[in-house]
């Protein structure tokens, strides 16, 4: 699939230094705004969107004609007013809906493909941080994300710790687990076991790894969701038929969703970008990145945090915010953390969590 | 200092918010649904953080925009450094803790004072209740039975006092309350409903 550039597109004049050792040259960043910038620039808060997110955050989505991924917190009078606000949402380097990433061409006019470095989420940060350097923005209101999103409002906190005077992390952790990376990994896997694959070197050749990238997002998709939800939702209930077919069609509706899931997820995302954004996330360990003491990352920030986790949510789990929040703690950060009640596991914070608006609402207003 | 628009608050909280210092660093441990920190906000410009256990509360909290922490204060208090804060405030708390000494220690190795308050067991009509019927006595400031209270560690005056002397804490001054008013010291143990005590080490 081709990248999209529907949205705006900022241009970095100089190369992006990368954690790598590399540098990206001519790196574009594709992004959405929402609300009008005050004439201080004061009232700017960035939202960094989550693994297979994008800068959609209110607004239609240009290939699935879905609404925004975060309209129910975005807009005017909404949790992130955009009455008050100006909301900026950047596409992520790496991703494919218009920033750089390994299916946008490279100087030699081919696309990177696996040509493409890999990245991190201090990567990430950086071309956020160079896009507000280009849009004149000193100091942001606020950061918020979730889940991956989260990832880079703490990184930003960490390495840029006058960028923003609130950082807004939900549902994310500090660092990946092993069993985080595991089940990247299989994805990862699955998408190279795709003879369409290719090594990377799909675009143009009239078919792209969709079966390899399909079953990344279904084993993904599961642990996005509780254990409670997907019996509420699927049980062992058959999808159209009175009796179990005794043969590898989707009998069950959990595996109809899923498959469901998958084949759409396709139509809309790049492989290799699913590869090396998976890759970014698997190598976060703020920590590590400061010298071992999560503590250390915060030393010099001047933002207030708030945290928020979900009972329900097993891929980042509560004692992953709460090892945040004592880091802070120790760093002397003013900060709020709340584990709150939801049953939709990790996708809580894109759901209907009512809670987690009147959170959000009053972090931004205090 | 009335201004601090102190008044709605309880009176041993009212207290605290007229002998907080301006512009102090205050740590509120068991902070419910923040209103004591909110007044110190307003009124004394202070550096509020709180830590409380129930999460619609701590909800409340983030909503009016305190920096308050989810969590255990038996458990949680070892995350701040020594020295953290220049008042902690543990109100109506301690004999809810696992271990009050460890917790009184911990409140002053975090905050270079606190202000404790708690109920007091020996007051007279606790005394009156138990000799009486012989029963453990539930009344307005411990209105639940004994079985399912959260008070696990009853607490008297007396006692408070030769705690904080066996662990070489200094009372630095104390007030009684009986029936929400302010009280004399005479008698305190038997006369107070409960008590609120500024320590340092």
């Amino acid at each position: 699939m081709a990248t999209h550039a529907a949205s705006n597109v900022y241009r970095l004049a100089a190369p992006l230094p990368l954690d790598s050792g590399q540098a990206l040259e001519g790196v574009e960043i594709a992004y959405e705004t929402y609300g009008e910038l005050a004439a201080d620039r004061g009232n700017a808060v960035l939202v960094c969107h989550a693994l297979t997110g994008d800068q959609y955050l209110a607004s239609t989505h240009p290939v699935t004609g879905k609404p925004g991924w975060w309209e129910r917190m975005v807009g005017p009078g909404k949790p992130i007013d955009t009455a008050r606000h100006h909301v900026i949402c950047a596409n992520v380097i790496g991703s494919c809906m218009g920033s750089t990433g390994p299916a946008s061409l490279a100087a030699d006019g081919q696309p990177h493909a696996m040509r493409f470095p890999v990245i991190t989420i201090r990567d990430m940060v950086r071309a956020q941080v160079a896009l507000l350097d280009g849009l004149g923005i000193e100091r942001l209101h606020a950061v918020v994300g979730g889940s991956m999103g989260g990832m880079q409002a703490l990184s930003l906190a960490a390495d840029f710790p006058n960028r923003a005077a609130r950082i807004l992390a939900i549902a994310t952790t500090a660092r990946h687990s092993a069993q985080n990376i595991a089940f990247h990994e299989v994805g990862r896997q699955a998408i190279m076991a795709d003879p369409a694959w290719r090594g990377g070197e799909y675009y143009g050749a009239g078919a792209s790894p969709d079966a390899g990238l399909s079953v990344a997002r279904m084993a993904a998709h599961i642990t996005y969701l509780s254990e409670e939800g997907l019996t509420e939702k699927f049980g062992r209930r058959l999808q159209d038929r009175d009796a179990k077919s005794f043969g590898f069609d989707a009998d069950f509706q959990v595996e109809s969703y899923l498959r469901y899931q998958g084949s759409g997820f396709v139509q809309r995302f790049d492989a290799n970008s699913y590869l090396y954004i998976t890759r970014a996330m698997d190598y976060f360990d703020i920590a590590e990145e400061h010298g071992g003491l999560l503590a250390d990352a915060f030393a010099g920030t001047t933002a207030r945090f708030c945290l928020v986790s979900f009972d329900s949510d097993w891929l980042y789990p509560t004692a992953e915010s709460r090892h945040v929040v004592h880091a802070l703690n120790a760093a002397g950060a003013p900060v709020s953390f709340v584990e709150l009640s939801a049953p939709f596991g990790h996708d809580s914070f894109l759901l209907e969590v009512p809670a987690l608006d009147r959170v959000i609402r009053g972090f931004l207003d205090g | 200092m009335a201004s601090v628009g102190a008044e709605a608050l309880r009176p041993d909280l009212a207290v605290i918010a007229r002998q907080v210092p301006h512009g102090a660093r205050v740590l509120d441990v068991g902070c419910g649904d923040g209103a004591l920190l909110a007044t110190l906000r307003e009124g004394k410009q202070v550096d509020a953080r709180g830590i409380e256990i129930d999460p619609v509360l701590v909800e409340r909290c983030v909503a009016r925009g305190l920096s308050v922490v989810q969590g255990d204060a038996d458990r949680d208090l070892t995350f701040y450094p020594d020295g953290a804060f220049d008042v902690a405030i543990l109100s109506q708390t301690l004999q809810t803790a696992a271990r009050p000494d460890r917790m009184l220690a911990e409140l002053l190795r975090v905050g270079r004072r606190a202000f404790v308050s708690f109920p007091n067991f020996a007051y007279w009509r606790m005394r009156w209740a138990l000799l009486s019927r012989g029963r453990m006595p539930v009344t307005r400031h411990l209105p639940v039975s004994w079985y399912e209270t959260e008070n696990i560690h009853h607490v008297t005056v007396t006692d408070f006092e030769e705690l904080a002397a066996s662990l070489g804490i200094t009372v630095e001054r104390r007030w009684f309350f009986t029936r929400e008013r302010e009280v004399g010291g005479g008698g305190a143990n038997w006369r107070a409903e409960y008590a609120l005590f500024e320590v340092s080490r």
